[in-house]
């Protein structure tokens, strides 16, 4: 299983290197609308550090997303994929091994270039960590999700609207925890101090 | 080995065929004919548990094909209309990820062997292949996969010149020769004569 996978991840990552310009759109893609968003709402800090993490959480949700459609049907079309089905591992090492090379081309990418967005975006240097962490940790479950609806939509005319239209609410909850990440974090850095706020909410005696 | 009981194929909403059996077994090379649009692609996906039919079951030593799941497919090849070969791969790339994926264990010497055999240059994108080169790429399997009892081909003979077509012959001849079975499709009737017929 672990040769199946391996190999399947290889190959997804020997095809990107080779067809760069489809990794390329969706990280200029993240890039681009990153960039507009200082650009339209004008030089105010506050409100740019405010919007920050949303902002780039919401990009790097729809650049995953843009590469999404093209996970299985490449592979559909020129008949790969059915020799996946009747490989040797279970199908379920397949669609991981999958997703994973889907985050390595498109999400790892992502959480690599964050902390140069953020620069943009006037975030203090100690929250860049956060940020790349963050995308790092909530980027694999938007493949992992996104697997899911590229999987459904395959060979359907129409199916990269339907992809988003079934994909997008599933995003909601990773886009709510990665984003608020970097408000809890400006809020206390420290992990002990978050530690005797969760405590204290809980109702235990905080000694902090 | 391998066994089709009242098998009845439906696509949209047209009764390709019905109530088919067939009973193949070791050693045994069955032809399936038929017109265009008759049903051949849709009876070997069937048998090869890509399609289900609309009615019936497909058996594999006596056990249906729906339970054996893994166990099944590696005990066979299919190799389709599709080439399932990756434009930007190598033919050696693509001929290694396609063994790793069926549990065919290929050393690259074997590999570059198996292209050989077929003409094709191993470290030639598949990008730049024609389509007849393509199609015996994707048949450059066949010589690594001696081990694996059922191979299930759709059109081999399509798109490859006098000698390729030759090749595959002796291929699959070895294969039943070897205690293997082989069920294909073909328009060319010429090809391996003395097997089996069935007429969609």
């Amino acid at each position: 299983m672990l040769a199946t996978a391996r190999a399947i991840v290889y190959r997804d990552l020997l095809v990107a290197v080779r067809r760069r310009s489809d990794v390329a759109v969706a990280l200029l893609f993240f890039v681009i609308v990153t960039s507009l968003f200082p650009l339209g709402i004008g030089a105010e800090p506050n409100l740019l550090r405010a919007i920050a993490p949303g902002v780039i959480w919401v990009s790097a949700l729809l650049s995953s997303l843009l590469s999404l459609r093209r996970l299985f049907e490449a592979d559909h079309d020129d008949g790969t994929l059915e020799q996946m089905l009747l490989g040797a591992s279970p199908l379920g090492v397949v669609a991981a091994a999958k997703a994973l090379a889907h985050w390595m081309v498109t999400g790892m990418p992502l959480a690599v270039i964050a902390p140069l967005i953020a620069l943009q975006y006037d975030l203090a240097p100690q929250l860049f960590g956060v940020l790349a962490l963050s995308l790092l940790l909530g980027t694999p479950v938007l493949s992992l999700i996104g697997a899911i609806g590229a999987a459904l939509t395959l060979g359907l005319r129409g199916g990269g609207v339907l992809l988003s239209l079934l994909v997008l609410p599933l995003y909601v909850p990773v886009l709510i925890i990665g984003a608020g990440a970097r408000r809890r974090a400006s809020s206390c850095c420290s992990p002990r101090c978050w530690w005797w706020r969760r405590r204290s909410r809980l109702g235990q005696s905080p000694r902090h | 080995m391998l066994e089709a009981a009242n098998l009845t194929c439906e696509r949209g909403g047209k009764i390709l065929f019905q109530k088919l059996s067939l009973r193949v077994s070791k050693e045994d090379l069955l032809r399936i004919a038929g017109d265009n649009g008759s049903g051949k692609t849709s009876l070997l996906r069937i048998l090869c548990g890509l399609a289900w039919p609309a009615h019936g079951e497909v058996r594999w030593k006596g056990e249906p094909i729906r339970r054996l799941g893994e166990e099944y497919s590696r005990s066979l090849v299919h190799i389709g209309h599709a080439s399932g070969l990756k434009d930007e791969l190598t033919a050696a790339e693509n001929l290694a990820v396609t063994c790793t994926l069926a549990g065919i264990r290929a050393s690259d010497p074997a590999i570059r062997d198996a292209l050989g055999r077929f003409t094709i240059a191993p470290e030639r994108q598949v990008r730049h292949l024609s389509q007849g080169q393509r199609r015996r790429a994707a048949l450059a399997r066949l010589a690594l996969s001696g081990d694996v009892p059922l191979w299930l081909l759709d059109e081999p003979f399509a798109a490859l010149d006098a000698a390729a077509s030759a090749l595959v012959e002796e291929l699959v001849r070895a294969h039943a020769g070897r205690g293997g079975a082989v069920v294909y499709t073909t328009h060319q009737a010429a090809a391996l004569r003395d097997t089996r017929v069935i007429e969609l």
